[in-house]
């Protein structure tokens, strides 16, 4: 398990947990971001940060602070 | 009931003729542009000064003399309020707000390309109570993605009606108007909208929480326990319950509390989450209802969307392209607005000459000044200027309505995070630039307190349109038409540099305010939707530019008129006995007076007392400046025929000195003056309101003050040091 903003781009994965540590974990997850659901890194911003992710058939995007609560696990692509 | 709940429903039974409807949806799911069609031109908007809950209502005719309201709420993703705006919206459709009675409907708008993310908040609604109709807009963006979705499946298993519709091409709103109005023909009565089964065990759980809500709210049936649920997974829903909206104190609510604890406990020892408690179960509902009735085409192709997004946020050529962005249109704003300002100058012109001539002889010479000089001559130089501000209008809502300016967020973010605050505010300072009014409304989106603050005590300093007539008249006059590069000009550049000044004044400002206001100890977060690229609509561009002109024309006109004939007054009271030149005349007059008083104070500056009078006039709006000095010069030099202003003022020599009065050192100082300065009482009266204080309006007055001051006379100095004098 990784953490979201370790992904590289391009790749998939599926969302295992999301830890309760950051302060707005409620947006995180009504945003779509919930356990068992299929994400895809698009990119990074120029600078490194934020990311943005692909998610139920929408694009997302969120600091790579925020996203390491989001715990992954690569698909076998 | 509670006192609140028989306030909720007195109100909406006392309006037989006007029946309202809410209109909500996710931001970017085209609900602006649902609105527009509904209601085409009977729309109102809020004026400014600011209003404290921003509301935007149309008008749709319905049946039997019923007019039909229409709120359009600002765009939420669930009824758990993040912000001032979401808050608005969910106390509305949820009748726990003072400021509106529950409507009799809701049009909830989503955006059927994106369906599953949308379907939270929908189904929130829908569990609501209230009659529901879902829009189910952007069907071509869902068929351009290769997604089919059953309308009936739908409509069946939300038990609602569904209405699918491209709102911008104006497909399917014959059919929601109709729709609407046979929801409001029907008997009122509580709406059987489904949601997610809840398990007996959470339902146990969260009792306590349900009957607190049961006996403080006007919700009933089910609604109470999806409300129950929703208060039980996030403070933020406990926090939305207090407010002064609905009466509730803090106090109030203690018992919420307590039962909000004790149902956490019960549902940790089912073994479940608390804080995930809705998330997991709605969109477990959700994706039951998405596999049901989406057939999703998978598309392995990038959309054309992605395509132009690995573009426009490449490493390199994302900010490239946003900086030649915006570098263009300020260039083509100077360059390219020329021509109608030239014929507006004359227009103007030849009006007053005309009035002058038309007057009949009985008018007073007096009320005659008062009208030409005065009125038409003051007035006159300000709308020289629109065709500038129309164009600035023009650009930035068209970058808005393409999705681009979500972008230019996502790319600054990292950059904003050196002041402490996200991309977030990158919008509402990058609106500041036509505005500092709607961009500081805009900041309700900025959930963060602090931040929101900071960014609304900045907005100022992102050089508005009306500093554009200052701008231009000072360039234009004084600025040499010099090539640079072969590419630029040096007018160009300079308004370029005053605009950079400005930025780099906010971001110094940002930084000291970081340490200065402590309102939360949250940092700051930046979860932002990017929405795909679509072709803007120029329609509906054209119709927003042309209501911000109107509002703009109308709101800063009226200071305007107000200033340019008090001004008149002062420059032209007291009269002068014969054979004095005009020159001394103006000396002795009220304004004359006033600002040889501060002469001393801007003298360091490189002002001399006739600017000091200028100073003091723009404080109300900055673009009285030009008027002001249109109707000094003029009332100097009545016994001439009227130059245009520019050619008077730089033929303005010291009269002690000889020398000329304006040098480019001088109106860069003047400039950068006014780049800093807080020269507008409409965004005082604004900050006022979203602050809801007169502390910060007061703090902003002076820092700016001080800031403008210290920069002018460095510039000054600075300059006649370096021998530019």
């Amino acid at each position: 398990m990784i953490g979201l903003s370790q992904l590289k781009s391009g790749e998939s994965a599926t969302i295992q947990s999301v830890e309760n540590d950051t302060p707005d974990v409620g947006q995180l997850l009504e945003m779509g971001l919930t356990p068992g659901t299929r994400v895809r890194l698009v990119k990074f911003a120029p600078l490194g940060d934020p990311l943005e992710v692909e998610v139920r058939g929408y694009h997302l995007s969120l600091r790579c602070a925020e996203a390491q609560s989001i715990r992954v696990t690569r698909d076998a692509s | 009931m509670t006192e609140v709940a028989e306030a909720s429903s007195r109100r909406s039974a006392v309006s037989d003729k006007i029946v309202d409807v809410a209109l909500v949806g996710n931001p970017n799911a085209g609900k602006t542009t649902v609105f527009n069609s509904l209601t085409g031109l009977r729309q109102k908007v809020s004026n400014y000064p600011g209003v404290t809950v921003e509301k935007i209502t149309g008008f749709l005719e319905g049946k039997s003399g019923h007019e039909i309201r229409i709120h359009d709420l600002p765009g939420l993703y669930s009824l758990i309020p993040k912000s001032l705006d979401d808050k608005i919206s969910s106390d509305i459709i949820s009748g726990r707000s003072h400021q509106a009675g529950k409507p009799r409907l809701i049009v909830v708008v989503a955006d059927a390309s994106n369906l599953n993310r949308n379907l939270y908040l929908v189904t929130q609604v829908i569990e609501l109570g209230v009659p529901v109709v879902l829009v189910l807009n952007m069907m071509d963006a869902a068929e351009a993605k290769g997604i089919k979705i059953n309308i009936d499946a739908l409509s069946k298993k939300l038990n609602a009606s569904v209405v699918p519709m491209i709102a911008n091409r104006g497909q399917g709103v014959e059919r929601l108007k109709q729709e609407i109005i046979a929801h409001l023909e029907a008997p009122v009565g509580p709406h059987d909208g489904k949601g997610f089964p809840i398990a007996p065990v959470v339902s146990a759980a969260i009792e306590p929480v349900a009957s607190w809500i049961r006996q403080n709210g006007s919700l009933q049936g089910p609604a109470i326990e999806y409300e129950a649920i929703r208060v039980v997974s996030s403070d933020h829903a406990v926090e939305g319950w207090q407010s002064l909206t609905n009466g509730h104190t803090k106090h109030d609510l203690e018992p919420l509390h307590a039962s909000v604890q004790a149902a956490r406990q019960g549902i940790k020892t089912e073994g479940l989450s608390w804080s995930m408690l809705e998330t997991e179960l709605r969109y477990k509902w959700v994706d039951e209802i998405c596999r049901e009735v989406v057939i999703e085409a998978s598309s392995q192709r990038a959309t054309f969307s992605e395509k132009i997004d690995k573009l426009l946020t490449h490493r390199i050529a994302g900010p490239a392209i946003f900086l030649m962005i915006f570098a263009f249109i300020f260039q083509s704003i100077f360059a390219w607005a020329e021509i109608p300002m030239q014929a507006i100058d004359g227009l103007v012109a030849w009006t007053g000459q005309h009035v002058a001539a038309w007057m009949p002889a009985w008018v007073l010479p007096d009320l005659k000044d008062l009208i030409v000089d005065g009125a038409i001559g003051g007035v006159g130089a300000i709308l020289v200027f629109l065709p500038q501000i129309l164009f600035l209008f023009f650009f930035l809502t068209l970058l808005e309505d393409t999705g681009y300016l979500a972008r230019v967020a996502f790319i600054m973010d990292r950059f904003m995070r050196g002041t402490g605050l996200t991309g977030r505010s990158v919008i509402p300072l990058l609106s500041s630039f036509a505005c500092a009014i709607p961009g500081i409304m805009a900041t309700r989106t900025i959930s963060n307190a602090r931040n929101r603050l900071v960014t609304i005590m900045i907005a100022p300093l992102m050089s508005c349109s009306a500093r554009l007539p200052v701008y231009a008249l000072m360039i234009g006059a004084f600025i040499p038409n010099k090539s640079v590069l072969g590419i630029f000009t040096l007018p160009g550049l300079t308004l370029l540099g005053m605009y950079l000044l400005g930025i780099l004044g906010a971001i110094g400002a940002a930084t000291v305010f970081k340490w200065f206001i402590n309102k939360s100890s949250r940092p700051s977060t930046f979860v932002m939707e990017l929405p795909p690229y679509r072709l803007p609509s120029i329609k509906w561009t054209l119709l927003q530019v042309v209501e911000r002109a109107k509002i703009f024309v109308t709101d800063a006109g009226k200071i305007i008129l107000a200033i340019s004939i008090i001004l008149w007054f002062l420059a032209y009271y007291p009269r002068p006995q014969a054979n004095i030149p005009s020159s001394q005349s103006i000396k002795q007059s009220y304004a004359g007076q006033l600002g040889q008083l501060i002469e001393p104070a801007i003298k360091p500056l490189g002002f001399d007392w006739k600017m000091g009078i200028g100073l003091i006039t723009s404080f109300a709006a900055r673009e009285v400046l030009v008027s002001t000095m249109a109707t000094i010069y003029n009332v100097e030099g009545a016994d001439q025929a009227s130059e245009s202003l520019r050619e008077r003022m730089r033929k303005e020599r010291d009269p002690v000195t000889g020398r000329l009065v304006y040098t480019p050192l001088v109106s860069l100082s003047l400039m950068v003056f006014f780049v800093f300065a807080c020269q507008c009482m409409s965004t005082v009266a604004v900050v006022r309101r979203e602050t809801n204080s007169w502390r910060w309006p007061m703090v902003m007055i002076v820092y700016m003050t001080i800031l403008a001051y210290v920069s002018s006379l460095f510039v000054y100095q600075g300059g006649k040091l370096l021998g530019y004098g």
